[in-house]
């Protein structure tokens, strides 16, 4: 009698119990993430070089950090919406003669394309590469740059 | 030919700092490579975003700290579209097995990758001991 009942209301039976402990974990992550300070961290893209794009009236501007490069190193082109940050990371080689204790940093090619969203000038984006940071500023086009309307 | 290897995007790792801060902001242990000649220990430490006046190298007795400060960008002006790493300072501690020559240490920042010599104290040096037969 009281399984029936169980199985007719629609938030109980075999199937929604598990749904029910699943919002639960779920609850529970979110809960810890918080607690963790991580709540409003979105994952990443798993691409290197990681990036934060910020925006103001008028342009983008991306940010990346990418350590022990040479400025002509890193390629940036960009078509329509995308724009792309390629090179190669290279770590010199200390000789024949070293004994390593610890190896970290890693060397590679890498490769990421970024879509913005909205339209960008091609032509005159400004880039330039301080202490390890790549700074990219890219002018929003005329018709993705926010417009003043006056009431008349 | 080997083919070159694809770089792997990682987040950054905290830092566990010994003591509460007393600036805002994380702080982050960044990658080494350490490695050692005869004569010297070399650390290469990746610490983009530090300038050479807010890197402080310290050792003392066998400790060598290493800690960056990296001022957060301040943009008011600007939204958040996509953010995917934090911006902080570095630091991280290790523990010298070798007697250093603390007057010859030698430090160099360039395009954020520090390279650090710590000529080792002629005592450390290894030496060769002959074996007298008697």
């Amino acid at each position: 009698m009281i399984i029936k009942r169980m199985l007719d209301f629609p938030n109980y039976g075999w199937r929604s119990a598990f749904d029910e402990l699943e919002r639960m974990r779920q609850d529970m992550d979110r809960l810890f993430g918080q607690v963790a300070g991580r709540a409003y961290w979105p994952t990443h893209a798993g691409v290197f070089p990681l990036v934060n794009v910020t925006e103001d009236k008028d342009h983008f501007y991306i940010r990346g950090e990418i350590p022990g490069m040479k400025s002509q190193e890193i390629n940036i082109s960009a078509t329509g919406r995308n724009l792309t940050i390629s090179g190669e990371r290279k770590i010199a080689s200390e000789g024949g003669n070293v004994r390593y204790h610890r190896r970290e940093r890693e060397d590679g090619k890498f490769s990421r394309v970024i879509a913005l969203p909205s339209d960008i000038q091609v032509g005159k984006i400004e880039a330039n590469y301080v202490d390890g940071i790549l700074s990219i500023k890219i002018p929003k086009a005329e018709e993705a740059k926010p417009k003043q309307i006056i009431i008349k | 030919m080997a083919e070159t290897k694809e770089l792997q995007a990682k987040g950054k790792v905290d830092a566990p700092v010994p003591a509460e801060q007393t600036k805002p902001g994380p702080v982050f242990t960044p990658n080494v490579d350490i490695f050692e000649t005869e004569k010297e220990i070399i650390m290469l430490a990746d610490i983009p975003g530090v300038k050479a006046k807010d890197l402080t190298i310290d050792l003392r007795d066998d400790t060598l700290t290493l800690s960056g400060e990296v001022k957060p960008i301040d943009r008011p002006e600007e939204e958040d579209v996509l953010i995917e790493y934090q911006v902080g300072s570095y630091y991280r501690q290790f523990t010298m097995a070798e007697v250093i020559d603390q007057s010859k240490i030698d430090a160099a920042l360039n395009n954020g990758v520090l390279r650090l010599t710590l000529p080792k104290a002629e005592k450390a040096l290894p030496r060769q001991i002959i074996v007298k037969a008697g």
